[in-house]
């Protein structure tokens, strides 16, 4: 009897349907997540640039309005923002139109989760890139001035650039915490992995063949995504932990010669 | 956005006052234990992945590999799914509290783990030389001195922990995110969307600002106290 409902639970996996659609949602994981980091990325430079630098008293307001964004996103939970954005964020005509095997309802709702996990993602890697931008030495600053550049292009070709390069591997863990953060979509659209998976086994019992859901149903199905996440994430975080001992060996030898 | 300005939604809101206060509640009890099942964990995990024993380190990596590596959200719902359909449900609260308590208690791991690999050996081989036995070395000596490596990343932690309880929405639980959701699309209560999430998000804010203010300001401090010392020595 056991081993029947084992049997059944990996016979859902061996059907080319469901196969597909574990891969689509893997892909809309991937790609939601990475289009995530890269905007995060664009936002979150424009954020600790201003937070960081707008010291003049005419454009105080700004950087104060930076730390108050910046804030205000890490210190109240995703799920909230996913729910603020499905209800006020306004789409474009062009996200309602049936996309990538999706329902026209489902690409609304990805385009407005998506702007919350954006906007949520570029407050993290702001803090990010600022730690970045506070171990840029001042002296490349005032080298800048002296050398006639105005302050755009002192922060766009000479700060950015450094800090950017400090950064890289905390971004790169970013992606990891973004593709995690990206199962929260799953509480408000089927899109995703995550979602694709639970799913999967509220409809177990038809795919199965015996009528009921089983614990092996869930070990299996919620298993595979896991395992799936678990390759993704994992190999990310190798990259990771590479590029942190290779810069480490590199500025050590900075500081041998 | 119309409603955060209406003065009927903000009466609705006002009239359920304490479906907001015990989804609060809620929020701050599933924090508080599983902040406890995480503390224990990571410290149970932190000290395993700086023993000496080959097979404690392996133990600990794997923990710390394969939670951090998955979402979760996964997490609950296997748990919660898998205890309910074997026909053990612990019910949704402690679901919720015992898989937060494990994925965070992941993070401690390594937050304590690089807290103790950060004090130098002498300090380890000085203590056994003096005669301090496994935990004693650990609690009069190195625990101590690692303390304030540990605590702002650790601090950091809890305010992940205490948004990661949103998470209980995915099982059906009655945190304060679930409830806020509840009442904006219920049928009595429903439509007062601006006011409900404003009244939730600073419910959170109060609650994690403190803290995170709090980690950043330690950091800062430790961050100027390093540098004094190195410039100190310079001049020496």
């Amino acid at each position: 009897m056991l081993m029947e409902e084992w049997a059944a639970s990996f016979g859902i996996l061996s059907k080319n349907a469901i196969l597909l659609y574990i891969l689509k949602g893997t892909l809309f994981t991937l790609i939601i997540s990475s289009i995530a980091v890269v905007i995060g990325v664009v936002f979150g430079s424009i954020l600790a640039l201003v937070r960081n630098y707008c010291n003049a008293p005419k454009y105080r307001v700004f950087k104060y309005a930076a730390i108050a964004y910046i804030e205000v996103f890490r210190n109240t939970p995703l799920l909230l923002w996913i729910f603020i954005c499905v209800v006020f964020c306004p789409c474009p005509s062009i996200f309602r139109h049936k996309l990538f095997g999706l329902s026209t309802v489902e690409t609304g709702l990805l385009f407005k989760a998506s702007i919350a996990l954006i906007l949520f993602a570029s407050s993290v890697i702001a803090e990010i890139i600022r730690g970045g931008l506070n171990s840029v030495p001042r002296g490349q600053f005032e080298a800048g001035v002296s050398q006639g550049f105005n302050i755009i292009q002192i922060m766009y070709l000479i700060i950015l650039p450094q800090a950017l390069r400090n950064v890289i591997p905390t971004l790169l863990s970013q992606i990891i915490t973004t593709i995690k953060d990206s199962s929260y979509l799953a509480n408000v659209a089927t899109i995703e992995l995550m979602a694709r998976v639970r799913q999967l086994l509220a409809s177990a019992n038809l795919y199965n063949g015996l009528n009921a859901i089983n614990v092996s149903d869930v070990f299996v199905l919620y298993g595979s995504a896991a395992a799936i996440y678990f390759i993704i994430n994992f190999s990310l975080s190798l990259l990771v932990r590479r590029m942190q001992n290779n810069n480490q060996r590199k500025s050590r030898q900075v500081l041998g010669n | 956005m119309e409603t955060l300005f209406s003065p009927e939604a903000w009466l609705k809101v006002w009239t359920y006052r304490e479906t907001f206060l015990l989804g609060f509640l809620t929020t701050v009890e599933t924090a508080v234990f599983a902040l406890i099942i995480s503390l224990t964990l990571g410290v149970l995990f932190g000290l395993m992945s700086t023993s000496n024993k080959t097979s404690f380190r392996v133990i600990a990596r794997v923990y710390v590999e394969f939670i951090q590596n998955t979402p979760l959200l996964l997490q609950i719902c296997f748990l919660y799914y898998a205890l309910s359909f074997s026909g053990h449900s612990i019910g949704i609260l402690l679901s919720g509290i015992v898989s937060i308590g494990i994925y965070h208690g992941a993070y401690m791991a390594e937050v304590i783990r690089a807290g103790i690999q950060s004090i130098q050996k002498g300090q380890f081989e000085a203590a056994q030389s003096q005669g301090f036995n496994y935990f004693g070395m650990m609690y009069y000596i190195i625990l101590p001195q690692s303390i304030k490596i540990i605590l702002p990343p650790s601090v950091n932690q809890v305010v992940n922990l205490i948004k990661n309880t949103s998470c209980l929405y995915i099982i059906g639980g009655a945190d304060l995110i679930s409830l806020t959701y509840s009442f904006v699309t219920g049928v009595n209560t429903g439509g007062a969307y601006g006011p409900a999430y404003l009244v939730s998000g600073f419910l959170f804010f109060i609650f994690c600002y403190p803290l995170s203010k709090m980690a950043s300001s330690w950091e800062n401090n430790l961050k100027k106290r390093d540098q004094m010392r190195t410039l100190n020595k310079k001049e020496k």
